[in-house]
């Protein structure tokens, strides 16, 4: 069985791929990252996205194979219930979070955009989440809660 | 008096985080796709190639060659009950024209077979070697060529039927029809010193919630049937399962997880009976979830409109007429086919005084996509004919249409015939308007966007700037017949389990029914523990549509913690040994004349020292009427005159919906519905070739809003008190969704001086008619 060596959410794993073509979304799911969401596996809509050193991919197009010996972020490895981080809170405390859906994604897409620019415009926000549809928000909160979650960085620095 | 009553809330009309919050925004395990069950096989469905055709044969056997292959379900193997796949209450007002599989296929994309494999891939792969022996019929896709004689009979099936006495002509393709008379329309027109007369088409739509359909079957240890499933409609997918299968609604189970928006897509029964059907065959847990571009073609639409609009007006602005026909196109099954055209009049209609109202509707089966509930629920399509049309009249009688819509909308006291004339697939319920703040409304939305200095400016050059508005109302729930309850228990520690079928498609109806029952219990929130939506363990409920789980739901909770709190109030009595009517709660404290006691401490006493027993106690409730939820909705658009290219600038939408329970989720719910609004007027559209085939199943090319298009949206909550709603709150949800058609439709007119009648309003549209006019 092909095996593949990645660090997801910081834990250094050695995991079972299914063949040598399995997305990186199918294989994070099938090992239980069930955060990471399935929504139309052609790109387009932002559900699947997980961070690769660092950098946000959608899932649905990203081979696994790829991963071996890379730096995988899930929404897992953000925080959970009880112990939060402040992204994930600051989604909360606007109502950014409908359905939820979406929600993982965005998180993860805030969170390469602030970890590379943790004072972003309004205009860079707009950019950065480009890729992850909500249908349920109409966007204003979770651009709202971007900017709390920027402030709150701010704060804790 | 409404400010006073506002103020003494505690937990509602408070921003509370969601009750599922924690657990969604860190991606627990929440939706149908995050459980995994042992041995689980994998759907999928072979769709049909062609717009019509009956199978002349089907052959499964090379596809039950494959390895992995479990079954092959085609129409010989389901039984051959009709049902509707619509999830409203029984006796459905849709026809019954649907079959888990049928010996005709009669759109693109319509099911002809199913597989079970122990993989996907499996069981695509085996979709291409069932062999099928169409015979190829005349398809009709234009709803006014399907209405006439000698037009292709899409159900010319003997067992479609309606479980009403309605009228249904399957013969002719009429899938429904209403009428409706009040006053003397010709002698309206006649009185009417303007007459406009207009006709506006409005376009297929799709939900494009990110979660697409999905359904998980299983069977317990005890054999009873299992449904995981992604629906608005729990208790309404049990009971239709139950009649499309032939099986005990006893023995059918419904739960409904966290799900990944809905919008009307999962008001339907899609999917749930062929899954059932394929694990009752193969005695094993199946799922079924259909792709992004199954959800486009083999899911449901919104209805699209051709709409005929006449009305009367006198020079003071008085309303004599207002005559609306519509032709609606169901697509090829009847889902909602009578109930949404029924709205189109009944959501729109009484939002302006006029004696003489004349409506008319005819719902047509095509050979297209199928439509079903969509947030808006046929008042979107009407109020882009009607909004439009106000605005093209006040231009006539030469009234600012701001002014005009508080001299001619509806009040608090007053009330419409046309909510006594029309109800939901029957005639509707009398009642008159409890509170309205459209007024309010009008006055800061106008404010907000800068309204007559923008309305009067001058427009010049490449782009130019307009702005439009529209009022409208929406109802909250269906009177007479939705219902919904609630049960609350108390454990020990003083905490409550509030148990209700009301169903959290996103919306936070879990978090606001918590928030009324603390408010009711006099405890925080955080007290309270929801599970909802299981029809095994919750009382029922009609479940998420009609705008309905505040208004009647939340009742439904608040009736049901008075009873508590009663019972609580009455050990309490016994504890302190005074009688209850001298206790007052704070806080969770219960205070009498000689001491108080906690909740904590009824409860332990309740549970285990003496006269022991549960403190629990349930209670439904159904509506006796509909208050509109009112708004106003004002568009900034710029138009560039080169390219057609229409971008709104700002949208404002000011709302009454009475007491906002929870102001942020509440804000949430109309700035979701004001986008999708918007998407869909500017971008969102189906595109057909010349067979009936969607050629844009994606959204690459059926494009919905990202951050990257999003104006400057702004909501403004216009707080009024609704005595009959819980707490005063009325309904959110859809109200938003009218207003971008025909405010966008407006400012584009007061930008460049052309009328659109037709959506979307797409550059090459919006520059034709730009070139038609001879604007440069």
């Amino acid at each position: 069985m092909l095996k593949i060596r990645p660090i997801i959410n910081g834990e250094k794993k050695e995991l079972d791929l299914k063949d040598p073509l399995e997305t990186l979304l199918d294989f994070l799911r099938r090992h239980h990252y069930v955060g990471v969401k399935e929504g139309c596996r052609q790109g387009q809509c932002g559900a699947c996205t997980v961070l690769v050193d660092g950098r946000p991919v959608n899932s649905c197009l990203y081979l696994a194979i790829r991963t071996d010996g890379k730096e995988i972020t899930t929404i897992e490895g953000l925080g959970r219930p009880g112990n939060l981080n402040f992204i994930q809170q600051a989604f909360l405390e606007t109502g950014a979070v409908q359905c939820g859906y979406c929600t993982p994604g965005m998180v993860l897409s805030t969170r390469a955009l602030l970890d590379k620019n943790p004072r972003p415009t309004e205009e860079e926000i707009k950019i950065a989440l480009d890729g992850n549809l909500c249908r349920c928000t109409g966007y204003v909160k979770i651009i709202e809660a971007v900017k709390l979650a920027a402030q709150k960085l701010k704060n804790k620095k | 008096m409404m400010d006073e009553k506002i103020k003494k809330f505690q937990e509602v009309n408070v921003s509370k985080i969601k009750v599922d919050g924690p657990a969604l925004v860190s991606g627990q395990p929440s939706f149908v796709a995050d459980f995994f069950v042992p041995n689980m096989l994998w759907a999928k469905v072979l769709w049909s190639p062609y717009a019509h055709a009956r199978i002349k044969n089907i052959d499964p056997r090379p596809a039950l060659k494959i390895p992995g292959v479990k079954a092959v379900l085609t129409y010989k193997d389901v039984p051959r009950i009709p049902f509707t796949t619509a999830g409203q209450g029984y006796p459905e007002p849709s026809p019954y024209d649907s079959f888990i599989l049928d010996n005709k296929v009669r759109f693109v994309g319509d099911r002809v077979a199913a597989v079970v494999a122990e993989t996907e891939e499996i069981a695509e792969e085996a979709l291409k070697y069932i062999k099928v022996d169409y015979e190829i019929l005349p398809a009709v896709f234009d709803p006014r060529e399907a209405i006439k004689p000698g037009a292709p009979i899409i159900h010319d099936e003997k067992e479609a039927t309606t479980a009403l006495p309605l009228k249904y002509e399957p013969q002719r393709n009429l899938c429904a029809h209403v009428d409706m008379q009040v006053g003397d329309i010709e002698k309206g027109l006649k009185d009417a010193d303007f007459v406009l007369e207009r006709e506006y088409d409005i376009h297929y739509g799709n939900h494009a919630m990110i979660e697409p359909h999905i359904t998980t079957v299983y069977f317990d240890s005890n054999g009873r049937m299992v449904i995981v499933t992604s629906t608005q409609v729990p208790f309404h997918v049990r009971r239709i399962v139950a009649r499309a299968l032939n099986i005990a609604v006893q023995n059918i189970r419904v739960i409904k997880p966290r799900i990944g928006g809905g919008f009307g897509g999962k008001q339907e029964v899609l999917i749930e009976p062929l899954v059932a059907a394929l694990a009752w065959k193969v005695r094993q847990p199946v799922c079924l979830k259909y792709s992004r571009a199954e959800e486009f073609v083999s899911g449901r639409c919104r209805h699209p409109q051709l709409i005929k609009l006449r009305t009367g007006v006198k020079k003071d602005g008085t309303i004599t007429a207002i005559d609306m026909k519509i032709l609606m196109n169901n697509g090829a099954y009847g889902a909602h086919a009578l109930t949404i055209i029924c709205n189109s009049g009944s959501k729109v209609l009484p939002l302006v005084h006029s004696e003489n109202i004349s409506f008319w509707g005819d719902t047509v089966y095509t050979n297209l996509p199928v439509c079903g509930a969509y947030r808006g629920y046929g008042a979107t399509e009407a109020y882009f004919a009607f909004g439009v049309q106000m605005d093209e009249m006040a231009e006539k009688i030469g009234i600012d249409i701001v002014e005009w819509y508080k001299k001619i909308h509806i009040r608090e006291g007053e009330t419409s015939p046309v909510f006594a004339a029309l109800g939901e697939g029957r005639a509707g319920v009398e009642q008159k308007i409890t509170s309205c703040g459209l007024d309010k409304c009008l006055e800061l939305g106008a404010k907000e966007i800068n309204w007559s200095e923008k309305r009067n400016q001058k427009k010049t050059g490449r782009f130019r700037r307009g702005v439009g508005m529209v009022a409208l109302m929406q109802g909250s729930a269906i009177p007479e017949i939705d219902m919904g309850s609630a049960t609350i228990k108390m454990n020990e520690d003083g905490s409550f389990n509030l148990l209700i079928g009301a169903t959290d498609l996103g919306t936070g109806s879990d978090t606001i029914l918590a928030q009324i029952a603390a408010e009711t219990l006099g405890v925080p929130t955080e007290k309270i523990i929801v599970t909802s939506s299981d029809t095994d363990l919750t009382p029922f409920d009609v479940g998420a549509y009609a705008s309905s789980t505040t208004y009647l739901s939340g009742q439904a909770v608040l009736k049901t913690a008075q009873k508590v709190k009663q019972q609580i109030l009455n050990v309490a009595a016994e504890m302190l040994n005074e009688p209850a009517e001298n206790l007052t709660i704070e806080n969770g404290i219960i205070y009498g004349k000689s001491g108080k006691v906690t909740y904590q401490e009824v409860a332990l006493f309740s549970l285990y020292e003496k006269n022991q027993f549960q403190i629990v106690a349930s209670d439904s409730h159904i509506v006796h009427k509909s208050p509109p939820p009112f708004s106003a909705h004002f568009a900034e658009v710029e138009v560039d005159i080169l390219t057609g290219k229409v971008k709104v600038i700002k949208y404002v939408a000011a709302v009454d919906c009475g007491t906002a329970i929870n102001p942020r989720l509440a804000e949430g719910q109309n700035e979701g519905a004001v986008l999708n609004g918007i998407s869909y007027a500017l971008t969102e559209r189906y595109i057909f070739n010349e067979r009936g085939k969607m050629l844009n199943p994606n959204f690459d090319y059926y494009k919905i809003f990202s951050t990257a298009d999003l104006p400057e949206i702004k909501t403004i909550l216009v707080p009024t008190y609704e005595p009959t709603g819980p707490y005063g709150a009325k309904s959110i949800s859809e109200v938003g969704i009218n207003g971008p058609c025909p405010a966008i439709a407006n400012a584009i007119y007061n930008a460049i001086g052309v009328r659109l009648y037709q959506t979307p309003f797409i550059p090459d549209k919006v520059l034709e008619a730009i070139k038609k006019a001879g604007i440069k």
